[in-house]
């Protein structure tokens, strides 16, 4: 069954790998970029999802008989949940505090 | 005689109890409770002085003792510093001439000084100043005398300064202080080399006349002399500083910015005789193994002599006359010690030294004592301000001249016996040197007759504002008259008796031949002084006008002064300090500085990186770990 499914596939690894690099780069990118809070988190949320699609895909192209890869890739959607809810509740308080979500503007912690 | 020891302690606890209740005790009861603890204080040395030279005579030789001994630092197996109370000879007659003047002094200080600003802290310092006098007099060695020997240092700054709210007090004793200070330094570094030799301080042993402890001493040469040379040498110094010898005398004319009863204290008749006092003490060692250094005390002593007697000839203020009067007088005592032989009648010089301390003490003490209650009754010290005034202080005129005729030098006052004394063993040293100190002898009686002139005849006072002088208060004229009285027969104490180099008895014979000779040259100088000074007339200023340069010079006190002023302030402090200043500051400090200016720059320039914007940082992570990257990638 696993051997069918190896062989049934015949999108080459690095295909995958491209994808995820380009939301990788999309995402650090964005990341620098964005002012506004909220589309930085959604750059780091396509980081950590361009992360999965790696473990999904070494997982499956390099070792197809083990699953440790797409546990891990459930692992972190898990923490990119996580993280999610953190990072709105301070963007929330930021809001509060400031007004607005522009990252320019919190620089209250500068030495 | 183990009472001596509240000798030590009595001032001292009335030092501490007027000083720390000073705000709380009234002015008379400060002054009252200092003189009766004083008083008591002299009772006791009177008692220790007969006690002493009653029963301690052995074979005909006082014997040294020690009542009292403390081991109160230990630093070896034979060094230690101790803490205790010897009475010989000499210091016997120490604690008699330092309790009576200062006696003499609480009393008349009760009127001299009634209602002044401080009264109370004056007393306290008094008690002071004569505690450390004793302990410096009684000291069982050379350290004790040290510590007491700086404290009567102290305890002279202290009442130099009593008017501390006046400039010229305030520099006056800051001079004292650093002058004889600096001596000290000097004095110091004898101690510890004779000590480092001898391997000990104590004067019982240093004084045995064993020269076994000196040997290592002598055996070590430094710079052509040997090392005990050098360390009675410096010692002198020390005693030179505290007896104002030349060049060391310049804080003493100053140091009459101080209360006039200070002075006749400490700068007449106590403290500055202490470098005499060190002299005579350390004596056997002088006369033994450096006789050289002796030598050299002698000639100090006399061109000290002269040089400040022909000072004293042109000052006008009347305390700066008795302060050259006092160097000169000092001068006397050193010349006489440093011509003294040891045993038997050559020995004359050291007790003729010790006699005219004794009786310099007195009539300088009643000089200056004098000239307080003259102060007192015209507000001035300036000579040409007085005249006259014999009408108006009678008792105060009588008493000053028996102290002039005194230390001119007239019998039978004391001054005679023991001036006449010091001429003959200075004659039988060098008829050069003999000659030399007698006509200092007739400066001397020129100039306290010059100054008895102006105050008490020449022209009449004139008051600007309708003051009359008036006799001072009986509590001034009592010391005065005691004082004039002690004048009048210390004279004829057998001294030779009780105080002697070789603690021996020996009958003092008056040499008529010198006694003629000193007797005439001061009758002479006394005339002179009289021609010129008794009447107002215009000689005197004539004599001024015909000798300007040296009169100038003199009057300057032969820019002394200003010489110290030259080698410290242009030599010492533009030559040496001040580069050293410089380079401190902008070399040392400099580099202290740069190194602080340098992070401080740095900081500046990497702060920039801190702006406080994650992205920034992300920024600047992201292209670190690219570089790494792609130098991990390339190496």
């Amino acid at each position: 069954m696993i051997e069918l499914l190896v062989n049934s596939v015949s999108i080459p690894m690095v295909a995958f790998l491209i994808v995820s690099l380009i939301m990788f780069f999309a995402g650090v990118f964005g990341f620098l970029t964005r002012k506004n809070l909220i589309m930085i988190l959604i750059s780091v949320e396509l980081i950590l999802n361009a992360v999965d699609i790696n473990f999904a895909v070494f997982n499956r192209y390099l070792f197809p008989e083990q699953m440790e890869g797409l546990f891990f890739a459930l692992f972190g959607i898990a923490i990119a949940a996580c993280e999610t809810a953190v990072a709105i509740a301070i963007i929330i308080n930021i809001y509060r505090r400031f007004g607005n979500v522009e990252v320019d503007n919190v620089n209250k912690l500068k030495g | 005689m183990e009472y001596t020891i509240y000798i030590l302690l009595l001032p001292l606890f009335t030092f501490i109890i007027i000083g720390l209740l000073s705000n709380k005790l009234h002015h008379k009861t400060a002054g009252i409770f200092g003189t009766i603890s004083l008083t008591i204080v002299t009772l006791l040395s009177y008692m220790t002085a007969f006690e002493y030279f009653t029963t301690q005579k052995i074979n005909g030789v006082y014997q040294t003792v020690q009542p009292f001994n403390q081991i109160w630092l230990n630093m070896g197996a034979n060094l230690h510093i101790d803490l205790g109370i010897m009475l010989d000879p000499i210091s016997v007659m120490m604690l008699i001439v330092v309790s009576t003047v200062s006696l003499m002094v609480h009393i008349y200080s009760l009127g001299y000084m009634k209602g002044e600003v401080g009264f109370q802290r004056y007393y306290s310092f008094l008690s002071l100043f004569t505690f450390s006098m004793m302990g410096l007099v009684v000291a069982t060695n050379i350290f004790q005398m040290y510590i007491f020997w700086e404290l009567v240092g102290v305890s002279s700054y202290l009442l130099i300064g009593f008017y501390y709210t006046k400039p010229e007090a305030v520099a006056a004793s800051k001079k004292a202080f650093i002058v004889t200070r600096f001596a000290d330094l000097f004095f110091l570094i004898g101690i510890l080399i004779l000590s480092f030799f001898t391997q000990t301080f104590d004067f019982g042993i240093l004084m045995s006349g064993d020269g076994g402890i000196f040997n290592s001493a002598i055996g070590t040469t430094f710079m052509g002399g040997s090392v005990l040379t050098w360390a009675m040498a410096l010692i002198f110094v020390g005693g030179a500083g505290k007896s104002a010898m030349f060049p060391l005398h310049i804080w003493l004319p100053d140091a009459m910015e101080g209360p006039t009863p200070v002075s006749a204290l400490i700068h007449a008749a106590t403290m500055v005789v202490a470098g005499v006092f060190l002299v005579a003490r350390l004596f056997p060692i002088y006369i033994g193994f450096t006789p050289e250094v002796l030598h050299g005390i002698a000639y100090v002593g006399a061109f000290t002599a002269m040089f400040s007697a022909i000072i004293a000839i042109v000052q006008t203020d009347i305390k700066r006359v008795l302060a050259f009067s006092t160097i000169s007088q000092i001068g006397f005592m050193m010349v006489a010690l440093g011509v003294s032989g040891y045993e038997g009648h050559n020995g004359l010089g050291y007790m003729s030294s010790m006699f005219h301390l004794f009786t310099h003490a007195m009539f300088k003490a009643l000089l200056f004592l004098g000239a307080g209650s003259i102060i007192h009754a015209v507000h001035s010290n300036e000579m040409y301000q007085m005249g006259g005034l014999r009408k108006y202080m009678p008792i105060t005129h009588l008493t000053f001249l028996i102290a002039c005729l005194s230390i001119s030098g007239i019998p039978p006052f004391s001054g005679f016996f023991s001036k006449d004394e010091i001429l003959t063993a200075t004659f039988n040293f060098s008829n050069g040197l003999g000659i030399w100190m007698t006509v200092v002898a007739f400066f001397t009686a020129f100039y306290m007759f010059r100054l008895y002139y102006n105050i008490f005849w020449g022209k009449e006072y004139k008051s600007n504002n309708g003051h009359i002088p008036h006799e001072s208060p009986i509590s001034m004229t009592f010391p005065l008259i005691f004082l004039a009285g002690v004048t009048l027969v210390a004279g004829f104490i057998p001294f030779g008796k009780f105080v002697t180099a070789d603690k021996a008895e020996y009958i003092i014979h008056l040499d008529w031949t010198v006694a003629t000779i000193s007797i005439s040259v001061a009758i002479i100088a006394i005339l002179l002084a009289t021609a010129l000074y008794r009447k107002p007339n215009n000689i005197p200023s004539k004599i001024v006008s015909k000798t300007k340069g040296l009169y100038k010079a003199a009057y300057n006190r032969f820019y002394i002064d200003e010489i110290y002023l030259f080698i410290t302030k242009s030599i010492i402090f533009k030559g040496i300090s001040q580069p050293f200043a410089w380079f401190d500051r902008h070399i040392i400090d400099g580099a202290m500085n740069g190194l602080a200016w340098i992070t401080n720059w740095t900081s500046v320039k990497i702060r920039g990186f801190q702006s406080g914007q994650v992205q920034w940082y992300a920024y600047v992570f992201l292209l670190g770990t690219l570089l790494i990257t792609i130098l991990a990638i390339t190496i």
